[in-house]
């Protein structure tokens, strides 16, 4: 990372010097705080402002692994923490691939994440941004009402050292605003929401969010409940970056190697549409998760996973990896000072086609625009693949969009999807998630209602 | 009976200074909640223990309210000097101008006892805890050669809590929790299919006494061999009866949601207004029970400090009360429930279910199956989501079967099922006799998540939508 956190290295330094022999260790040190503003109807309702910091310690010993962690830094309880961390060693099964990463000679890709604009930011400037995204969202349509309105910020500082020569530090922050919508019928209210994200308040689009508040709440008023039947579902940016969210844990390389992937043999395969091309590529600066280290100190980088419908790459951690007998992809995953390291892919991102929205919805005879789900953990299943979501949106026939619908569910399998796949919008749209979205329609999914 | 050590996290006369800085702007209210939460947690996977982990998670969060506007501030320091600066920034934030100098008289709040911890885990070999994971891999992988993959994990935490706040309230709780889940995926002919269960008490070491961990293993590997058979589940509306005990996510989701005093005096659920009204059918009488001795939402002490309560929400079928948290019940003038929880001492607390169920009809379960046609039996259910404002919500079924002419036939593939809260509230046309509670579930809010519970008997919605692919 391009800032050194002096004091955060230097503890995770001592940490790390006091290896034993035959002993690999791993400290990740953090510190971080943030702002959270809630507004309802003109008033302050909340704001919250936070502090935190701890350490996580990794010791590895003749292939066994143990963790501790711990929320302070204070030098006795980090102290504590490695005596936890090397007597829950003694407890793991010996596994010949067991260890830390070591440095690959990958550079990273310079990237801003800190933005001296955002850190200076005054707290009443937040606090008027967040009330007139109230205002604007109620401006917007007479039958809207506004839930709350929302102003988020955090910053993050991180070091991490290891035993095998890992040594990397920085910090970033970064903001959004949101807002959620009901509107009320006589009979009837339904809800929406709408955000917008930058790297410092300057970028908020605070028209666009209400717009997309107000719209996606007054669009369900009088939905009905739609017939049963097999159709044509165009995803909405939002719902398509749920759904490509959910692909990571089918190429996470771990999940391969233990059995839970239905892609473990299919590599070379065509398993999805040819006008599928899927990377994972946090070096993305517009990327909302980019990053230049894994959650593991390698350098993040990008991997072609899906090209042209065919499967390539699988995403690894340095564990993973050795387990496979291949090489870290700068995959790596970290919820924090708490957690040891998972894998996961870090930013994805599908190749855009060329439409709009409108000319895909113009392209459908018989179809339903999807503007929300619900449901996803509890009715997706990654490692069968069956897929079964709730779902709200508008019915589209002769390349119109016609009534609102809701109460239903959408449900194919996963593997089916991906084939099923007939276009793939241009309409990306970078949104604060570990996937950006676009407009995607898929064919042949069954609508269940009445 | 073990005896722990009780010394206070924080001294009282901290608090009250803490207390009164928090009110230095012109608050009419502050409050302190302090945690001290010890936890270790094993993990299992592809036949090894992979980890042991040991968590102290410790610090004290800071709420200020002056008028319609709360104030909050958390720290990792429990020094006087950081709860004091805590307490200035919560002020702050609360509320500009001098409020001049506040006393505060702090009274102990009685706990509500929920259950007697036997052998607190901190106080059990790692080594029994690890070995619990080995017995489960071995007796998941004994059950069928199709069991390719089994993933177990155990988990215990001791979590102390310090409440107090400017009304004179002072209360302190011990939460202890011990949780052991099984996940097992089989392989078969038509691709992989999944099983999973859990166990999780308020007790101690003393769940595994009471509960067989073999078991548990070998009815998540059942459920992934019986599924390797399953069939599409079909698609559109039709009867579902669903088992007793994990069905009470459905009220979770139906009604729970919609019952919270937050969302309703926001107008953002289905249900504000209706108060006395018949919401439900005669059959339903729902309850949010933070009492209920070992289950997975039972609590001594909400998290603004108040013992815990059975509250009865709706019963046969008119709705009787909302659920409160304190400051909304203060607003209002009224009692609060016990039902002000938080993730976390970094959390503001909001108003949150404990264990939530439905009471006995009485309908033997079998003749509830037979009495139906052609429908859906769901024999276990996953988590769930709701939209508290229009009343649509979902569930998971991840353990189903059909039911023909009165019986229960093939196995279903996993899926959602859709409705509409108030409406599915008045379809149950049929309320069994065989109450059980629900494994340990997690409740997520405003990106806080809380231990719950559910519970009901077996009963059946006249219809509902499966959302299957099959015709």
């Amino acid at each position: 990372m391009s800032t050194t956190v002096d004091d955060l290295q230097a503890i995770a330094d001592r940490v790390v010097a006091q290896a034993g022999a035959g002993e690999q260790i791993e400290a990740y040190v953090s510190r971080g705080g943030e702002t959270a503003i809630r507004i309802y109807e003109g008033e302050l309702e909340h704001f919250a402002s936070a502090q935190s910091e701890g350490v996580g310690i990794r010791v590895i010993k003749e292939g066994r692994t143990g963790f501790a962690y711990a929320g302070t830094l204070d030098p006795a309880a980090i102290a504590e923490v490695l005596a936890d961390a090397r007597d829950n060693v003694s407890f793991g099964t010996p596994d010949e691939f067991a260890g830390l990463a070591i440095p690959d000679g990958v550079a990273q890709i310079p990237q801003k994440f800190w933005d001296e604009e955002l850190a200076g930011y005054p707290t009443d400037k937040k606090i008027a941004l967040t009330k007139e995204l109230e205002k604007l969202t109620l401006g917007m349509d007479e039958r809207v009402r506004v839930d709350e309105a929302n102003y988020d910020d955090g910053w993050g500082e991180v070091a991490v050292a290891t035993t095998t020569g890992i040594r990397e530090s920085g910090r970033g922050n970064s903001c959004y605003v949101s807002v959620s919508t009901l509107a009320d019928d006589e009979e009837e209210t339904q809800t929406g929401f709408g955000f917008s994200v930058g790297d410092s308040p300057k970028d908020f689009n605070l028209q666009k969010a209400a717009r997309e508040a107000a719209d996606r709440a007054t669009r369900l008023l009088g939905a009905i409940k739609p017939p049963s039947k097999r159709t044509t579902v165009i995803l909405d940016p939002y719902v398509t970056s749920q759904f490509i969210s959910i692909l990571s844990s089918t190429l996470n390389g771990e999940n391969v190697a233990k059995g839970r992937s239905f892609f473990a043999e299919r590599m070379g395969d065509q398993v999805a549409d040819p006008r599928f091309t899927l990377v994972d590529d946090p070096t993305n600066p517009l990327a909302y998760t980019a990053t230049d280290i894994d959650g593991e100190g390698l350098a993040a980088r990008r991997n072609v996973l899906i090209e042209n419908g065919v499967l390539k790459k699988f995403v690894h951690s340095s564990y993973s990896a050795r387990r496979m007998n291949t090489v870290s992809t700068g995959n790596a995953t970290r919820g924090g000072f708490a957690g040891s390291p998972g894998v996961g892919c870090l930013a994805m991102q599908l190749v855009p086609g060329t439409h709009t929205q409108e000319e895909l919805i113009a392209s459908v005879d018989d179809g339903v625009l999807i503007q929300m789900v619900s449901g996803l953990h509890s009715g997706v299943n990654p490692i069968s693949g069956d897929f079964s979501t709730g779902a709200s949106g508008m019915l589209i026939s002769n390349g119109t969009v016609g009534a609102p619908v809701r109460e239903f569910t959408i449900a194919s399998t996963l593997q089916r999807m991906l084939l099923d796949i007939v276009a793939i919008g241009g309409d990306v749209d970078w949104l604060p998630s570990r996937a950006h979205g676009m407009s995607l329609v898929i064919r042949d999914v069954t609508m269940s209602g009445t | 009976m073990p005896q722990r050590t009780d010394s206070p996290l924080i001294e009282p006369d901290v608090i009250a200074r803490v207390l009164a800085k928090g009110r230095s702007t012109g608050a009419e209210f502050s409050e302190i909640y302090v945690e001290d939460k010890r936890s270790t947690s094993a993990g299992l996977d592809d036949g090894k223990v992979e980890q042991v982990t040991s968590g102290r998670d410790r610090g004290a969060g800071i709420r200020v309210i002056a008028g319609d506007t709360t104030g909050f501030a958390h720290t990792s320091d429990l020094s006087e000097r950081g709860l004091l600066a805590a307490a200035e920034a919560a002020a702050v934030a609360a509320k500009q101008g001098d409020g001049g100098v506040h006393t505060i008289a702090l009274q102990p709040v009685l706990r509500h006892p929920v259950n007697t911890i036997v052998q607190f885990p901190d106080t059990v070999a790692k080594a029994r805890k690890v070995e619990l994971l080995q017995r489960a891999d071995i007796a998941a992988r004994g059950v069928h050669g199709a069991i390719v993959q089994v993933s177990a994990g155990y988990g215990d935490s001791i979590k102390q809590i310090l409440i107090a706040n400017s009304d004179g309230i002072f209360s302190a709780d011990e939460q202890v929790r011990t949780l052991m889940r099984v996940s097992v995926i089989a392989n078969g002919d038509a691709g992989m299919q999944t099983g999973y269960n859990s166990l999780g008490h308020t007790i101690g070491f003393e769940i595994f006494d009471e509960n067989d961990v073999e078991e548990l293993a070998i009815r998540a590997a059942q459920q992934a061999i019986t599924k390797l058979q399953a069939r599409p589940a079909p698609s559109g509306a039709m009867q579902v009866v669903i088992k007793q005990g994990s069905g009470g996510v459905l009220f979770h989701e139906a009604c729970g949601h919609g019952l919270e005093a937050d969302l309703v005096g926001k107008g953002s659920s289905v249900y504000r207004g209706k108060m006395g009204e018949l919401v439900a059918s005669p059959l339903v009488t729902v309850i949010d029970d933070g009492t209920m001795a070992g289950e997975w939402g039972a609590i001594g002490v909400d998290d603004e400090g108040h013992a815990s309560q059975k509250n009865t929400l709706i019963e046969n079928g008119v709705l009787t009360d909302y659920m409160w948290d304190y400051i909304r019940a203060r607003k209002e003038g009224r009692k609060q429930s016990g039902n002000g929880r938080r993730q976390s001492y970094a959390d503001l607390p909001m108003v949150r279910m404990t264990n939530t169920f439905v009471t006995n009809g009485s309908e033997n379960p079998d003749d509830i199956i037979r009495a139906t046609d052609h429908g859906v039996y769901v024999a276990k259910l996953g988590g769930g989501q709701v939209d508290t404002a229009s009343g649509d919500f979902v569930f998971g079924m991840v353990e189903a079967y059909l039911i023909e002419n009165g019986e229960i036939t093939e196995p279903l593939r996993e899926g959602n099922l859709i409705g509409n809260g108030p409406q599915v509230l008045k379809d149950i046309d049929l309320m069994g006799n065989d109450f059980a509670m629900g494994g340990p579930g997690t409740c997520g809010k405003d990106g806080q998540g809380v231990p719950v519970g559910d519970g009901c008997p077996t009963l059946r919605v006249k219809s509902m939508t499966i959302g299957g692919t099959a015709a």
